[in-house]
């Protein structure tokens, strides 16, 4: 602020010690930095390729571009932080405020229901399949996770191991491990047992460990993702090794005279999820809502607090941590049966990661927010790929997943679409009030 | 007895916060804990809820070891806690607060609702906003109000004037006096000895984890050694 208070016309030299010059200096040698960083790698016959390829082309200029204009969007803001902060409050609370007429709120999720159905029937081949693998899974994903992350406040960093339990227990009850089950099961009703397992697991691994707050939770859930993902490599004889399983068949219903067989095609299992979609939506907004969601509301702002009036802390945590499991179960089963192979390699901690980014940025706490924040993201690179900008290489995802998401940090951060809740919270926690911060619990030793 | 801890030893890790204390608490006293920062006050008042665990000895609740018991099975029993530091939900409104402090019991709430509300008329009046935007003073009263709402019949106390205006410090007493004559045992944790000694029937005086002193209140009171380490006369 205090550079928005100093003259613009004054010297020079002013100008180069103020804030706006620091950023300026920062914003364009960040650049360059992204620029080499993204560029392309050098060679041993050209060693120094890495540097001439990115800032000797105009590429170097795209992202000074976009350094002067974050320059920019920066010092507009610290100028005129409040006009936005207002506007932008404005920009949220009027659908907001429309919505809360109930007949709007049930037209307007027909209008989204309705096209969530249409919409996908008019896309090609390809973006259907991305529709399911890419996004409708991580929509689920996320939801998940936005349970045990986003109500109860758990930093689960091996969430994507419960996707791992749900796609081995489809391939286990459907005859596609080595070893076999007591009887072959169609994968579609593998889904109540795969969603149970990861139910247990997550019951299993949280009773014990739920017990320790905010950073030990986090390395346990690392080190559980971790060994997850091993075990599934080494223990050959059960799991099928680093080859992984083929062979996992697609759903198929038979109930009396109905008969309806899942096949290669993305559509059908978009429907699938999405009714699947729907009802988490619906089960996870009437729980937040709920004593068990004001539970973790209570647990999140100050666990000790929480446990001196009363609540049994550790049942609603491995609550949340078991339903946040059993979704990513679920998902699990069905990618196996849409793809038909897993490997251990699918299962990895970046993975994990990647869904925690998911719902930081769409907003903690947020059920639309998750969903929102799952499925640009997950389209996004995919958008990015089909048309490629400023020489978008899809494997530099994560470096553009971090920038956005510590611009996201700076500028918004309790995410796209903050739940009301939480962003008062983490109003409090910057001006140092309360124990709740951007991802973890109320922490602190007892004493 | 109602409370009775005996030779209650806990460890964080090598050091021992509390060296073997013995205290007890009748039905209908208000009994007062005094020491100084890190004395074991805190530790003492977490071992009878059930967030530390004792190493050794034994706490019995109404005849009962509660010794093993989990916090939330140690508020079902009746014990209700105002922890240090008032630590009410900031993002949570008054009402919001003072029921989550109900949690573990059912049926109608609107008894204890009035009865925190007469107690403290001031919640009453603030009922729809968050705790976070209360005063420090309005904070300590959810506090004590949460614990209320328990319907407990010990009700501990974690330095319930820390950090507050000398004007609530005094209202806050009185409550407290309030609180005792419905009936409720109170054990409070004090660094302001002269009012809590005022207060209270009987203390015990924590220095470095074991119990120094113990007698009626108002002897204490006139103890020259609690003036001069307490209430601040003839001190270095």
């Amino acid at each position: 602020m205090s550079a928005g208070l100093q003259p613009r016309t004054g010297s020079a030299a002013r100008f180069w010690r103020s804030t706006d010059a620091r950023r300026l200096f920062g914003c364009v040698v960040g650049a360059l930095v992204v620029a080499v960083m993204t560029g392309p790698s050098g060679s041993a016959s050209a060693p120094t390729s890495g540097f001439t390829g990115s800032l000797f082309r105009p590429r170097a200029f795209v992202f000074v571009a976009l350094g002067l204009a974050l320059w920019a969007v920066m010092t507009f803001r610290s100028r005129f932080g409040d006009v936005v902060r207002r506007a932008n409050d404005r920009i949220i609370a009027t659908p907001r405020q429309l919505l809360v007429n109930r007949w709007y709120r049930y037209i307007f999720y027909l209008a989204v229901f309705a096209f969530a159905i249409w919409y996908p029937t008019i896309l090609s081949g390809y973006w259907q399949e991305v529709l399911v693998d890419q996004i409708g899974v991580f929509v689920l994903l996320a939801l998940g996770l936005n349970v045990v992350v986003g109500y109860a406040g758990l930093l689960d960093l091996g969430y994507i191991a419960f996707y791992a339990i749900g796609a081995y227990s489809a391939a286990y009850w459907t005859g596609a491990l080595p070893i076999h089950p007591p009887m072959h099961l169609n994968p579609f009703w593998a889904i109540p047992l795969a969603v149970l397992a990861a139910m247990l697991a997550g019951v299993v691994l949280g009773s014990p460990t739920l017990r320790l707050r905010g950073d030990y939770l986090a390395i346990v859930t690392l080190g559980f993702g971790e060994i997850i993902q091993i075990v599934a490599t080494n223990l050959t004889g059960v799991t099928g090794g680093s080859q992984g399983v083929i062979g996992i068949p697609h759903f198929s219903l038979h109930v009396d005279s109905l008969k309806y067989v899942w096949h290669v095609k993305a559509l059908p299992y978009y429907y699938l999820l999405l009714v699947f979609v729907v009802i988490a939506l619906a089960a996870f907004r009437s729980l937040e809502r709920s004593r068990v969601g004001r539970c973790w509301a209570a647990i999140r702002e100050d666990e000790v607090a929480a446990e001196a009036s009363g609540i049994n802390v550790l049942k609603y945590k491995v609550m949340a941590f078991s339903i946040g499991a059993s979704t990513s179960g679920f998902a699990g089963i069905l990618t196996a049966s849409k793809i038909g192979f897993i490997e251990p390699g699918d299962f990895t901690v970046q993975l994990s990661i990647l869904i925690l980014v998911l719902v930081v940025f769409g907003g903690m706490g947020s059920l639309i927010g998750a969903a929102m924040g799952a499925a640009v993201l997950q389209w996004l690179p995919q958008f990015l790929r089909v048309h490629p900008l400023f020489g978008f290489q899809p494997q530099d995802l994560f470096i553009y997943l971090g920038a956005l998401l510590v611009v996201m940090m700076i500028f918004r951060p309790a995410g796209i679409v903050p739940s009301r809740r939480r962003r008062s919270e983490i109003g409090l926690a910057e001006h140092g009030v309360g124990t709740a911060d951007a991802m973890s619990a109320a922490g602190g030793p007892v004493a | 007895m109602l409370l009775e801890l005996s030779d209650v030893e806990v460890r964080y890790g090598s050091i021992r916060a509390l060296k073997g204390i013995s205290v007890s608490v009748a039905e209908g006293e208000i009994v007062t804990l005094l020491g100084a920062n890190g004395a074991g006050k805190t530790t003492t008042l977490h071992t009878i809820s059930g967030l530390v665990r004792a190493s050794s000895g034994s706490i019995r609740f109404d005849g009962r070891d509660i010794g093993a018991l989990a916090p939330h099975q140690v508020v079902a029993l009746g014990i209700g806690h105002a922890p240090e530091g008032r630590r009410i939900f900031p993002r949570m409104s008054v009402a919001e607060n003072l029921e989550m402090g109900a949690y573990q019991r059912r049926g109608s709430l609107r008894e204890d609702f009035e009865r925190v509300f007469e107690l403290f008329p001031v919640l009453a009046e603030r009922s729809k906003q968050e705790g976070g935007t209360l005063s420090g003073g309005e904070q300590q009263m959810l506090s004590i109000g949460r614990a209320l709402m328990s319907e407990p019949r010990l009700l501990l106390l974690d330095e319930p004037s820390m950090g507050l205006a000398p004007m609530f410090v005094t209202k806050i007493f009185h409550v407290l006096r309030d609180i005792s004559e419905r009936g409720v045992t109170i054990l409070v944790v004090e660094q302001n000895a002269a009012q809590a000694l005022a207060l209270a029937q009987r203390g015990y005086v924590l220095e470095t984890g074991s119990i120094a002193m113990s007698d009626q209140a108002g002897t204490l009171l006139r103890d020259p050694r609690v003036r001069a380490a307490y209430l601040g006369e003839g001190a270095a």
